[in-house]
């Protein structure tokens, strides 16, 4: 198969060179891949953007999981900014409350747009919405940042993983926010270089994080774990921006990723079998949850 | 390249908590009815690895119903499958594996009615995209990306021209094909991925070749 970029060095090499957004190489990939109209893809990228947006609003309305484990947190976190004391700042804690807002909405079963996954689909739209009050952009450039947020998730699934089963949470929330982060960029106006650094320092960071949930639920601490995401996304985008770099390069950053995936025991691969998972409250709750049986035991 | 289309990434419009355990999921069991051709009255789903651990919490089982029923990964009724499978009289039993396999997500969805029966075994590999590993005991690789054609037919020489003949009529490119086969003379299997939908005259016309026993479409 044709394809315009196989990895990230590939994609900003293309982008720079032609002149052109990330958002556009891929763009331009769907197009030669699928063989479908410009119009269509913006269409449907266009659709996507709005389920994000009513999952959102929906989360700030407050929501709460059949479990009782999740929901609210995003109603907090706005209630507290309002009341103007916000130590990290306010673009940063919108960030987290959009994505909690919206990973909230997810654990109750309500409808959402997967970025690269359900587990992780805070990310990418709470750093959207965030940034979106700062720099103002139009309707096609917030297309265009899911467009190179996919762009480089497109790398991450094609030569690592973005399951969480296959390679830990580092896999689903890691590659969010450096999916998120690289995005940032594009939209505040730095290279496409500058958007591989960004990925490359977010997903250093991550780097390691295990899938531990609770009771085999999709909420105690993937919900956390998309709002600490966001902040993430954001603070590397920042030090882009600021010229900071990656000393080991976006694909070899990539790579081990995919590597530390490999290596981790299923324990910590989607199990609910170690990790936080394991814990005496986290047993304790999945007794509570199921009625004292064991998840996976069977009915 | 499994991944193709950046709506692999940022996408699929779904219905949570979990893309590979309730969109993925529902794919599967969609993918299962297609091949099946109707709406089955049975189903035994055996999960394995961490579907088995965490099949309930992530609502793998209501998922696997939902598109048993034909329900698409954003369809509300995916919460309510449980029901509406009972108001439709479709018995389902879950059993929970332990035995290793090859992906950490994986669903055996065996399924029939009074006249036939079908087991297929799919993969969830992450975002919502699965794969089609196994039909009826034979080996696969269906990607889910463009229509496909599954022909069962006899193991006998000219099949595979005739149905690619047969395509090239109605101007259908094959853009990847595989076959197998149980043993030599039994009964054989061709999976073909094509670029184009695949219409019914095509269908009519397949199931009319010689020694061919079924033929099922899986739309795009």
């Amino acid at each position: 198969m044709d394809v315009l970029f196989r990895n990230v060095r590939e994609l900003v090499e293309r982008a720079e060179q032609e002149g052109k957004l990330i958002s556009e190489i891929m763009i331009e990939q769907e197009i030669l891949i699928t063989d479908r109209s410009r119009e269509d893809i913006m269409q449907q990228m266009d659709r996507n953007l709005t389920v994000m947006e009513e999952a959102v609003e929906k989360g700030l309305k407050g929501v709460h999981s059949v479990s009782g484990l999740t929901g609210g947190d995003a109603v907090l976190l706005q209630k507290y900014m309002e009341q103007g004391n916000s130590l990290s700042g306010d673009l940063l804690l919108d960030a987290v409350s959009k994505a909690v807002a919206t990973n909230e909405v997810n654990a109750a079963m309500g409808t959402i747009c997967a970025t690269p996954t359900a587990g992780s689909a805070g990310v990418v739209p709470g750093t959207l919405f965030a940034v979106q009050n700062k720099l103002n952009p139009t309707r096609e450039q917030m297309i265009r940042y899911l467009f190179t947020s996919g762009a480089f998730g497109f790398v991450v699934a094609n030569n690592a993983s973005i399951s969480g089963a296959a390679g830990g949470c580092q896999a689903e929330v890691g590659s969010a926010a450096a999916m998120a982060s690289a995005a940032i960029i594009e939209m505040a106006g730095g290279t496409p270089q500058q958007s591989s650094e960004a990925f490359a320092i977010t997903m250093k960071n991550m780097l390691g994080l295990v899938c531990d949930p609770v009771a085999g639920l999709v909420e105690v601490p993937c919900v956390k774990r998309n709002a600490m995401g966001a902040a993430n996304a954001v603070v590397a985008a920042d030090m882009a921006l600021a010229g900071v770099t990656s000393r080991i390069p976006c694909d070899e950053v990539i790579s081990a990723m995919f590597e530390i995936g490999q290596a981790m025991p299923s324990a910590f691969r989607e199990t609910a079998k170690g990790g936080l998972a394991a814990t005496p409250t986290g047993k304790w709750l999945e007794a509570k949850i199921f009625g004292g049986s064991v998840v996976g035991s069977g009915q | 390249m499994k991944f193709k289309s950046v709506f692999d990434i940022i996408g699929p419009v779904m219905i949570g908590p979990s893309s590979s355990h309730t969109a993925g999921a529902a794919r599967i069991g969609r993918v299962a009815r297609d091949l099946f051709g109707s709406q089955p009255s049975w189903a035994k789903i055996h999960l394995y690895g961490s579907f088995a651990e965490t099949y309930k919490g992530h609502s793998t089982d209501v998922a696997i119903v939902g598109g048993l029923l034909d329900y698409d990964t954003f369809d509300e009724r995916i919460k309510t499958s449980f029901d509406e499978a009972e108001k439709l009289g479709m018995k389902f039993e879950f059993i929970p594996e332990t035995g290793n396999v090859d992906h950490p997500n994986t669903a055996r969805v065996v399924i029939g009615d009074d006249e036939s029966e079908m087991s297929m075994v799919g993969i969830s590999i992450g975002g919502g995209k699965i794969e089609i590993t196994e039909l009826n005991g034979f080996p696969l690789r269906l990607s889910g990306n463009h229509p496909a054609i599954l022909v069962v037919h006899d193991d006998r020489s000219g099949c595979i021209a005739n149905v690619a003949n047969c395509l090239y009529k109605y101007d259908i490119n094959i853009g990847h094909m595989e076959v197998s086969r149980k043993e030599r003379g039994d009964m054989a299997l061709m999976v073909i991925e094509v670029d184009q939908n695949v219409g019914k005259p095509v269908m009519d016309e397949l199931r009319e070749l010689p020694n061919i026993t079924q033929v099922t479409r899986i739309a795009d």
